[in-house]
């Protein structure tokens, strides 16, 4: 063999044994769980906060795959996701009467705000929901609309729907459907000096304001329950329930409730917990 | 605006273990891609270049359109083919950085064969006569061809390099950005942007392109040294 042939094999020696060595083996990290959430618990900084006190209990890794709570049930349907951690509460229904899941565990629940610009054109400023959507529309203000399935997109829908506004018939320029999840939908708002409809703790920790501030908030149905549920290992063959079920029975713990109230941005709590309420199949 | 800067280098300044780690990841899957992408990619290239048969201008210029693949369309394709209900699912290796490496190593492959077969074609205008005289195969001409325009072929992979560690539409929907475990530098990028965090994104950019011009350096001095030596 010519030593240029030899070179070229060693490369590409190199080159599958690097890559055999980041393949995991059938089960090389038995003690890691797959969880799809929402951007709004990820980017709050939430699962930083209260993963490692988990960790620490029960020797088991985590792993948080941060999407719309549309696109997290989807890819726990495909078997992808141990756990589903998300805030929709009709289609975590519909995710339980499909048999997906056979228990659906509260676990805490945080608010939406209407977040506008300072000067608040559309005049909606502590006003209740319906009525602030009703202005917004009649105004044509700028609006984002996170326009993802997310369950803060279900959210804005269903104000429309309350403030009698039917926003195909409305809508028109103003109406920003970016299509992102919630961090990008902010800096479309803030760039635009936009209205929208954000959750408490992906506004708290969110840095690039501008001059947006909380114009409308308390609001009985700006209520965002968070629920937490185990792909059901009946239906999706290779799901870790044991593990899967530990983190979920954390979570519900006193303790795992205390990790989730001890999250704070500026002194500020982001979640409550409100685990007790069980709702099954 | 200095006010910017400084807050990016200062950010820069505190950057912590947990960057390096990101980094290493994003070094490592780009790496290997690319490696695998040499394999397969610089024997296929060099024999389109050689070889005559009937389809072989169509199998080129498809191969230059592969060069266009969109990362986020390789990211869907394998998100579905890797996905447990998927064909590949038993695999277990969505959400991974085994999947991070084959959707590069997809993106990398095209563009080091559509590369590679360019310049053996350009190289073979002026040695090609001779080889084919000499009654050679089209392997074996191949071989030699490889051979003759090695040190150009480094062109070649740096390309591949730079497509691989710069995209992020391919590595977020198959390695899912999970944090200390498939967190590129482009995915944590776009997960600071989208935190309004704009600072500490512009200064983990910073250190993105740090790493690519540190690659780009010692290959370029491997090559000196290696075309002093060798050439």
């Amino acid at each position: 063999m010519d030593p240029f042939r030899r070179r070229l094999l060693t490369l590409g020696l190199a080159a599958l044994l690097s890559a055999a060595g980041l393949l995991p083996s059938a089960d090389a990290e038995p003690t890691s769980i797959v969880v799809a959430s929402t951007t709004s618990t990820e980017q709050s900084g939430l699962f930083k906060h209260i993963l490692p006190l988990f960790r620490e209990t029960s020797g088991i890794d985590v792993k948080v795959v941060a999407l719309g709570t549309g696109q997290a049930l989807e890819a726990a349907r495909r078997g992808d996701a141990d756990v589903v951690l998300v805030h929709d509460r009709p289609a975590e229904d519909k995710f339980l009467a499909e048999g997906f899941a056979e228990r659906r565990y509260d676990v805490m629940y945080n608010d939406f705000v209407l977040i506008g610009p300072a000067s608040d054109p559309a005049g909606v400023r502590g006003r209740g929901v319906s009525e602030a959507f009703a202005k917004l529309a009649a105004s044509k203000a700028a609006f984002v609309s996170r326009g993802d399935r997310s369950g803060t997109h279900s959210a804005e829908l269903r104000s429309w729907k309350e403030a009698g506004v039917d926003l195909a018939a409305v809508r028109g320029s103003w109406y920003r459907d970016v299509g992102q999840g919630m961090g990008p939908a902010l800096n479309a708002a803030s760039a635009l000096g936009a209205y929208i409809l954000a959750d408490r703790g992906t506004w708290l920790a969110f840095k690039n304001r501008a001059d947006l501030v909380i114009l409308v908030q308390g609001d009985p149905s700006l209520f965002n329950p968070y629920g937490v549920m185990l792909v059901n290992p009946d239906r999706r063959s290779g799901v870790k329930a044991k593990r899967g079920q530990a983190f979920i029975d954390w979570l519900v713990s006193p303790e795992g409730q205390q990790a989730i109230a001890g999250f704070k941005i500026g002194g500020e709590q982001l979640f409550f917990p409100s685990a007790g309420a069980l709702v099954t199949r | 605006m200095m006010q910017t800067l400084q807050e990016i280098l200062s950010r820069l300044c505190s950057l912590d273990r947990d960057v390096l780690a990101i980094a290493w990841l994003s070094l490592r899957v780009s790496l290997t891609a690319v490696g695998i992408g040499l394999v397969l990619g610089i024997p296929l290239g060099a024999f389109l270049a050689v070889a005559r048969f009937p389809g072989r201008g169509a199998a080129v210029g498809l191969l230059n359109a592969f060069m266009g693949l969109p990362p986020v369309l390789v990211g869907l394709a394998l998100y579905l083919v890797l996905s447990r209900s998927g064909p590949l699912g038993p695999l277990r290796l969505l959400f991974t950085p085994a999947a991070m490496i084959a959707a590069q190593a997809t993106l990398a492959t095209p563009l080091i064969a559509a590369l590679t077969q360019q310049i053996v074609a350009d190289a073979r205008v002026h040695l090609g006569e001779q080889l084919c005289s000499l009654g050679l195969s089209a392997p074996r001409q191949a071989m030699a061809m490889i051979y003759d325009v090695r040190f150009s072929l480094v062109t070649a992979a740096l390309a591949a390099f730079g497509r691989a560690i710069s995209e992020i539409g391919a590595v977020l929907v198959v390695g899912g950005n999970i944090d200390g475990y498939t967190r590129t530098m482009t995915t944590a990028i776009s997960l600071e942007t989208q935190k309004g965090d704009l600072s500490l994104a512009l200064a983990l950019g910073l250190v993105l392109i740090g790493l690519v011009l540190v690659v780009n350096v010692a290959v370029a001095v491997l090559r000196r040294h290696a075309a002093r030596v060798y050439g």
